[in-house]
């Protein structure tokens, strides 16, 4: 019995090692990045308007303010689309169409990042560029590249908690006399709201984290834009761009602080969206 | 088939054995099935059921599980075309206008023929937008008072009115089991449909409120036509006036209550009612 | 009532209309990368060295980099993530443990790849000293396709019937020997496909890599040789070339790219219909 207790006690370390890495993402990150903030100060490095590295000045804020206008602009337009193509998905849908959205949809989801910012490099941002004015690298453009990115998450999630309905409220609704439409604009989507709403949740979470896509379409300037059409620089964008040639000191340091900001507020998102999963 | 088509023979009326012989008492039938066929995909659920049930009457189906008793009561307000891969084959008739005609649309059925399920399935939602869900969705109801005044009437006639007036705006859910199940005939009445369907509605409940149950649908009778699908015996004895025995997909005897529980004119339909099978 | 009928018809041809748009996005986009690839992929492109700093030749090196990645992260993460999922699944029950656990894999799929690049640049480049590496970026990925091998590996144990386990536990097996011999064999196709998922993962993965794996074009010589895999290739030629050669091939890598999530969902999906086909 003792290879038994062997075997059961090295599956329960490999169990541990999500769980091992999780802490020690936080303890080397956070110990990069936090004694900077400290030093800054908290309201200096959130609401600094100004990022001017060479001369030891480190305020983020312009890029906070990109970051979360970026993930709103992508989630007003993939929340609407992702929302009612999971209603297709698990409602109205013929078999036929679902085995080829289905499909489409994990293909969309496993197009890497990369690739995603290369065609909106290639297609979106001249296309602004030369229609709606320059730069073309913009807020637009990455609001879509991003919410096509978001989608999946959005849909797949949704359908799932869409098909999590009991069958027998649809029944019910049916049975006095509503049109199907009818039962899932009232029954359906209220009771499935708090599963979509986790999906909404991780999008934007997925939206806000995204590197390559963000990087390649937004033109990367740390300013607070004036229109849609303007360029930013998001937390992921600032870490990415700048950690090739910030390889010591405090450059370095804020670029982990940037993380430590951004590792905080995705985490926030995803205990949100598993509290609203399990809500369901 | 067992015997021919089975219709009531111990009324005054004279059964009609085809459907296209239109006889006087006709109008009498609230609801006519003829040569009725139904297939989920290749399986056959019901084999050319033809049976009459009168107006203002309560009408049981019984039979052993898998007898196609729910399927049955689920024809008669098309709750069946949810699922896909069904068929119905011949005629149902709700005064003399055959529900599965190409130009009659399900949804005006279903507000024609009510519905009240096994198990009690209020929706998310409070006390009284469960029973008002029915008049919204209608678009009928043009005035708030109105609706608070229909909503009052059915939760009144569903004998809830007196435990819940105080706490309409309290979630369905808090509420217990039979009197859950009482929102939802509640919420079938609102809408004041002709036929009431009944599938297995007391089998969650326990004694007390299932005689509860059985009382609201005896005086329901006086306004509506009500089918009732059980699987408990005594309760068809208790609270219908007809019955119809199913098995297999057949139907193998429709009689009146009283003459199927003490003299049923099929062998099987006795075994299975003294409890011999099933 | 003639309004709700209408109201039906509106809102499912506004369903048909979105889960459409999403389709036609997906074919543009797939499109667009492969009609501007032909004439550059081919065995060529694919079995030359680069030239001139990618703007000639072709891309071996950086499918070999890729390759390499895909490798390492592969073997480290799946024993973990495998372990990890049978403990879960197995062994743990009720067990107060497997909820953090699974909350920390969940988590663990939640941060961004960028924080991944911050953690292993910190970690295994600097800490460890195994500087711009494929071993950093292996171990890096393995970190961040964990979480879907311990996923799949729980969803396909979980599919295997409980009567397996009992006609085995009746026969007088071990635990172990039950869950090696009986429920791990019928989860094998499930598992592997979780496997074939995170290999697709890897292979389009670009932030995190970028501050691990450096940017070398030459074949790498030892799991301490940095290399440019074939994502980061695609940024990099993307980002700052705009000579026609460099361009065409960075479609030609996308195009790879593209194929290879192709390929493993494809390969996803013919594993997991003959694995459900056997099971009925």
């Amino acid at each position: 019995m003792l290879k038994e207790w062997i075997i059961e006690k090295s599956l329960i370390v490999a169990a541990m090692v999500s769980f091992v890495i999780i802490a020690f993402i936080i303890m080397i990150v956070f110990r990069a990045g936090v004694p900077l903030i400290a030093e800054v100060g908290v309201g200096n490095f959130l609401f600094g308007m100004d990022w001017r590295p060479e001369r030891e000045i480190f305020g983020i804020f312009p890029m906070i303010i990109g970051t979360l206008l970026v993930a709103l602009f992508s989630m007003l337009i993939s929340v609407p689309l992702g929302i009612l193509t999971a209603i297709f998905l698990a409602e109205v849908a013929p078999e036929i169409m679902r085995n080829i959205l289905r499909p489409a949809i994990e293909l969309l989801a496993g197009i890497p990042s990369v690739v995603y910012g290369f065609v909106g490099l290639m297609v979106l941002v001249p296309f602004i560029r030369t229609h709606l004015g320059p730069p073309g690298f913009s807020i637009l453009a990455g609001s879509i590249v991003l919410a096509i990115m978001a989608l999946p998450t959005i849909i797949t999630i949704s359908e799932d908690a869409i098909k999590a309905v009991p069958k027998s409220y649809k029944e019910a609704s049916f049975a006095v006399g509503a049109t199907h439409w009818q039962t899932i604009k009232n029954i359906i989507l209220p009771a499935a709201r708090s599963g979509i709403l986790a999906g909404v949740v991780l999008g934007s979470g997925r939206a806000i984290g995204e590197t390559m896509a963000a990087i390649m379409v937004l033109g990367n300037l740390p300013v607070i834009p004036t229109s849609v059409l303007g360029p930013i620089r998001t937390l992921t964008a600032n870490v990415a761009m700048e950690m090739a040639y910030a390889p010591h000191g405090p450059h370095r340091q804020a670029l982990f602080a940037t993380g430590v900001v951004l590792f905080i507020v995705v985490s926030i998102l995803v205990v949100i969206s598993n509290r609203l999963r399990r809500g369901q | 088939m067992l015997t021919k088509t089975p219709l009531l023979n111990e009324t005054d009326i004279s059964a009609s054995t085809g459907g296209e012989r239109m006889s006087r008492a006709d109008k009498e039938f609230k609801i006519v099935v003829r040569n009725l066929s139904f297939y989920y995909g290749k399986i056959q659920a019901l084999k050319d059921v033809s049976l009459d049930i009168q107006a203002n009457k309560v009408t049981a189906i019984i039979g052993p599980s898998g007898c196609g008793k729910s399927t049955f009561i689920r024809i008669l307000n098309r709750m069946n075309d949810i699922i896909p891969g069904v068929r119905v084959e011949g005629k149902v008739m709700i005064d003399s206008q055959n529900i599965y005609d190409g130009n009659v649309g399900a949804v005006e059925i279903r507000r024609r023929v009510g519905m009240v399920f096994q198990k009690s399935n209020p929706f998310p939602k409070s006390i009284f937008e469960n029973v008002a869900y029915g008049l919204r969705i209608s678009g009928l109801i043009k005035k708030s008072s109105d609706l608070g005044e229909r909503v009052r009437r059915a939760l009144v006639d569903a004998v809830l009115w007196d435990e819940v007036k105080d706490r309409l705006n309290a979630s369905a859910f808090k509420l217990s089991g039979g009197q859950q199940q009482r929102l939802c005939i509640a919420r079938a009445l609102v809408i004041e449909p002709e036929v009431i369907l009944f599938d297995e509605p007391c089998s969650a409940l326990d004694p007390t409120s299932t005689a509860k149950v059985e009382e609201l649908i005896q005086n329901l009778k006086d306004k509506y036509t009500i089918v009732i699908v059980t699987h408990n015996m005594q309760q068809a004895a208790r609270v219908s006036d007809y019955t119809a025995f199913l098995m297999l997909g057949e139907l193998i005897e429709f009689n009146k209550t009283n003459k199927m529980f003490t003299t049923p004119s099929e062998k099987v339909t006795e075994d299975y009612i003294t409890g011999r099978f099933g | 009532m003639i309004s709700a009928h209408i109201n039906e018809k509106i809102a499912k041809l506004v369903l048909w209309i979105s889960s459409l748009t999403i389709l036609a996005i997906l074919l543009a986009i797939i499109g667009f990368v492969v009609m501007r690839s032909i004439g550059i992929i081919n065995l060529e492109f694919i079995f030359s060295m680069p030239r001139a700093g990618g703007r000639e030749g072709g891309i071996l090196s950086m499918i070999i980099g890729t390759l390499c990645l895909i490798a390492i992260s592969t073997t480290v993460a799946s024993p973990i993530g495998i372990g990890g999922g049978i403990y879960l699944t197995e062994y743990a029950g009720e067990h107060p443990l497997s909820k953090i656990i699974t909350f920390g894999a969940e988590w663990l799929a939640g941060v961004p790849s960028i924080i991944f690049g911050l953690f292993g640049f910190a970690f295994f480049v600097v800490f460890l000293g195994w500087g711009f590496s494929i071993l950093s970026g292996g171990m890096v990925l393995a970190c961040m396709i964990l979480n879907e091998t311990i996923r799949t590996t729980q969803e396909s144990i979980k599919a295997v019937p409980a009567s397996y386990r009992e006609a085995s536990y009746a026969l007088g097996a071990t635990k172990w020997q039950t869950v090696s011999r009986v429920v791990l064999k019928s989860a094998a196709p499930g598992i592997l496909t979780g496997i074939i998922l995170g290999i697709g993962r890897a292979a389009g993965e670009t932030a995190a890599i970028m501050l691990t794996v450096g940017s070398f074009m030459a074949l790498p010589t030892s799991l301490f040789s940095s290399v440019r895999p074939m994502s980061l290739h695609l940024y990099l030629l993307a980002i700052a070339e705009v000579h026609p050669g460099a361009i065409a091939r960075a479609f030609g890598t996308a195009t790879l790219l593209v194929l290879m999530v192709l390929i493993v969902n494809l390969s996803v999906h013919t594993i997991m219909r003959r694995y459900t086909r056997a099971l009925r």
